[in-house]
């Protein structure tokens, strides 16, 4: 009986990989990158497509130019639904394959790797989420969150809100609420937005949802109860799009209504159908596939049936951010290798190149990826980059660019943020390193 | 032939009344030990003492928590994930408050408080049985996790709601904190477990254990013989509740060293009530037969195919790995009701005839 089970399954098994088993990466001379994704579960429409973008762009670098600077790239996924635990299982298991760095996908997995970051030697690279005090790095060394933070984000929301009310002053009295995952992820705004609404007299309402986030009928209860001028969004997954119908159910003015950048993706939208016209929602990257990079995975990548999804899911928000995501990894190494020669490095060296790394806008453009996203050079002092907001707008069928380059407030954020480090730093026993002593 | 105790003579109650009757159990008992110690040393891996053997015994120390109110005093609980927050969180406040506390200490208190927690939720279940009783203690969880979430306090006013295991010392050995090494907390863990599973088992072998099963299987017939119900069911409440409260704490100071009030959502507590049933209601080993399956199952199915020279993608790898995994759970329910336990009790039974069967 039993055997029979395991036979079933093993033909099963040979049946469905049959196919997919050319995808496949020789290991020993290659630098080697952990992937923990999440394809299946609650969140599975946000994380396919980051996973998928960077995939590709992993794919486009190996394929186009044999490796960065001639050394390829291995990879390895592993699947974690988003869960915590799950992640650090995969951490553990991925971890005797000595990569060099590791990008979490989950701020609630970052909370878990950022303290076994110094004693495994791994960077982590959590870009634009994970933890913000993580962002100095005289006191963390190993975590990175370029090219900007949670609280970056939602000062700069907060700026974009007054630019279109006419002026910061004119957000006295303006009431905003602000929905939340109710989880260290969706929290991560919060003190930041507390402390714009003091600075600023606007009216804040927190308002939790809780994972997952499919059942929201008593916080849009609370919505229209309060009535609020904006709402911004903390979401992720399944959560995002029950949170637009929703509001488009209760006719809020969807223009007014802006997502954080892990909320603000094709699967968010699309099935609010017409009712989600007009929501908004930041981001540090362009949406839209015309871009050379994209040109480029096409014909490197799609053309030669190597791409890891479809070809016409590219240009969405999130597959995009997964193709900025490995850029940012591959350039750091690139970075890395400028200092310490075109072979397979240590984790250490990759943390040199992380900390130096300074992306112009010519690179960039030898990138394909020229108006794609924004330079960032990364300091010692600064693992933020501190980078501008862009707010895009979903017209029904794309999104669009709507604003300028919106600067966060590091006049606000840059004392908290330090603040906040020393606190997180003094938890896990660190010293503050001295940034100067290392030019 | 191999479980044939004849020629084992019984010449005082002690040796009557052993955990292990039998020299041969005695032997498997001591084998097994040896190997918690050399094997993970054999090993030498990391991932094994950090992903797979730490969770595995904070898991049974839970699964044996409920086992004692569910398998023993036939009380349904979905709490379990409550319980094992408030030991969690305790943990992380005795040991903020009191950086000097010796973090064994530090455990059993937040086992109290969780025993506590567990008696207040406990009071319903004289009036309440059976499903009704879940969806009482299903209330717990929600209750405990709502309310971790809300208070700032509980996560010393942590921005993101996040609690993270302090560096902390048993003899000068580092057991906590991210500096801690896999053997430390091992050793720890299996300490605490080893340590528990024996009371349990004394527990549930004497006066307190028995009124728990005639609670059980008869709770009028119980009170008429002179068992209080009351004083019964809250008592295994407690223990449950303590046990499970040390297991949360291991699980945020020794497994993830920082969590958040979702590291404790429902999941955990269907987790361990399925640890519980498969390993075997009312059996201690049960509860570690239970853990085993449930925390290596799952891993061994996400590596089997990679063991096998198998490149999948990894999402169908885990819905492979869901469907196998669900499928399991539900031939060992058919073969055995009674749980992974019963099983292991059969084949003693078989192999004391072997190799003669009737």
């Amino acid at each position: 009986m039993r055997n029979r089970i395991l036979l079933i399954f093993v033909l099963a098994a040979a049946i469905a990989v049959g196919p997919l088993a050319g995808a496949l990466l020789a290991q020993g001379g290659s630098i080697f990158i952990p992937l923990l994704v999440y394809r299946t579960g609650p969140y599975a429409p946000s994380g396919i497509p980051i996973a998928n973008g960077f995939v590709d762009y992993f794919t486009l670098v190996n394929e186009r130019d044999g490796g960065i600077n001639g050394v390829k790239i291995a990879w390895e996924e592993c699947e974690t639904q988003y869960d915590t635990k799950q992640g650090v299982e995969c951490y553990e298991r991925l971890k005797g394959k000595s990569p060099v760095l590791v990008n979490p996908y989950s701020t609630g997995i970052t909370y878990q790797l950022v303290p076994k970051a110094p004693v495994d030697k791994v960077v982590v690279f959590s870009m634009g989420y994970g933890m913000t005090a993580a962002a100095d790095g005289r006191w963390f060394p190993w975590v990175f969150g370029f090219p900007t933070t949670y609280w970056s984000q939602a000062s700069a929301v907060i700026r974009y809100i007054g630019t279109q009310e006419g002026g910061l002053d004119k957000l006295k009295g303006k009431k905003i609420a602000h929905i939340f995952h109710n989880s260290p992820y969706g929290k991560e705004a919060n003190p930041t937005l507390e402390e714009l609404a003091k600075k600023y007299g606007f009216e804040l309402t927190q308002l939790a949802v809780d994972h997952p986030g499919q059942e929201q009928k008593s916080t849009w209860l609370q919505v229209r109860r309060l009535n609020p001028d904006w709402i911004f969004m903390s979401g992720w997954g399944v959560m995002n799009q029950v949170a637009v119908k929703e509001a488009a159910a209760i006719g809020f003015k969807m223009d007014r209504f802006i997502g954080n950048w892990w909320s603000a993706n094709d699967s968010d939208v699309v099935p609010a159908g017409d009712g989600a016209k007009g929501y908004k929602g930041a981001t540090f990257h362009a949406p839209g596939s015309n871009f050379k990079v994209h040109a480029e995975v096409v014909k490197h990548v799609y053309d030669k049936g190597k791409g890891a999804g479809k070809k016409e899911a590219m240009g969405e928000p999130l597959y995009n951010r997964g193709i900025v995501n490995a850029m940012f990894a591959a350039e750091a190494i690139r970075t890395a290798m400028g200092r310490h020669g075109n072979k397979v490095l240590t984790a250490e060296q990759v943390r040199w190149g992380f900390e130096n790394l300074n992306l112009t806008e010519q690179r960039l453009d030898q990138l394909g990826m020229k108006g794609f996203t924004h330079p960032v050079k990364v300091t010692c002092e600064d693992h933020e980059g501190n980078g501008p907001v862009l707010v895009q707008q979903w017209d029904g069928k794309k999104w669009t660019i709507v604003s300028d380059w919106v600067q966060p407030m590091r006049d606000v954020v840059r004392p908290k943020l330090e603040e906040a480090a020393v606190v997180e730093g003094k938890k896990l026993n660190y010293t503050m390193r001295d940034c100067a002593a290392e030019k | 032939m191999i479980y044939r105790e004849a020629g084992q003579f019984k010449s005082s109650y002690a040796s009557d009344q052993a955990i292990f009757p039998i020299v041969q159990d005695r032997w498997v008992a001591l084998a097994l030990l040896a190997a918690a110690v050399v094997v993970p040393a054999a090993l030498g891996s990391d991932y094994w003492l950090q992903a797979i053997l730490i969770p595995f015994l904070i898991y049974a120390l839970a699964a044996l928590g409920l086992n004692i109110l569910t398998g023993y005093a036939g009380q349904l609980s979905l709490g379990t994930g409550g319980f094992m927050a408030v030991g969690g969180y305790a943990a992380f406040k005795f040991a903020t408050a009191f950086p000097g506390l010796n973090i064994l200490l530090v455990f059993v208190l937040s086992g109290l408080a969780a025993a506590v927690v567990g008696l207040i939720f406990g009071i319903p279940s004289l009036r309440i049985k059976g499903f009704y009783l879940a969806v009482a203690t299903l209330a717990s969880q929600f209750f405990l996790i709502w309310l971790f979430n809300k208070v700032a306090w509980f996560s010393n006013y942590a921005p993101s709601g996040t609690i993270t295991a302090p560096a902390r010392t048993v003899f000068g050995v580092m057991v906590t904190g991210p500096n801690a090494s896999p053997e430390a907390r091992y050793v720890v863990a299996i300490g605490v477990a080893l340590l528990f599973a024996l009371l349990a088992k004394n527990l549930v072998r004497g006066r307190v254990g028995r009124a728990w099963m005639a609670i059980r299987d008869r709770d009028i017939a119980a009170e008429i013989i002179g068992v209080r119900p009351l004083r019964t069911k809250l008592l295994a409440f407690g223990i449950s509740s303590f046990l499970c409260g040390i297991a949360g704490a291991e699980y945020v100071f020794l497994y993830l060293g920082s969590a958040e009030t979702q590291a404790f959502d429902i999941n955990l507590s269907f987790l361990v009530l399925f640890m519980v049933i498969i390993g075997g209601l009312g059996s201690v080993l049960g509860s570690f037969l239970g853990a085993a399956f449930i925390v290596m199952v799952p891993i061994f199915l996400a590596n089997a195919p990679h063991a096998l020279g198998l490149h999948m993608p990894v999402a169908l790898q885990k819905q492979l790995e869901l469907m196998v995994f669900g499928g399991l759970i539900l031939f060992f329910l058919i073969v055995e009701p009674n749980g992974l336990a019963r099983l292991w009790q059969i084949t003693k039974e078989k192999l004391r005839l072997w190799p003669f069967p009737h």
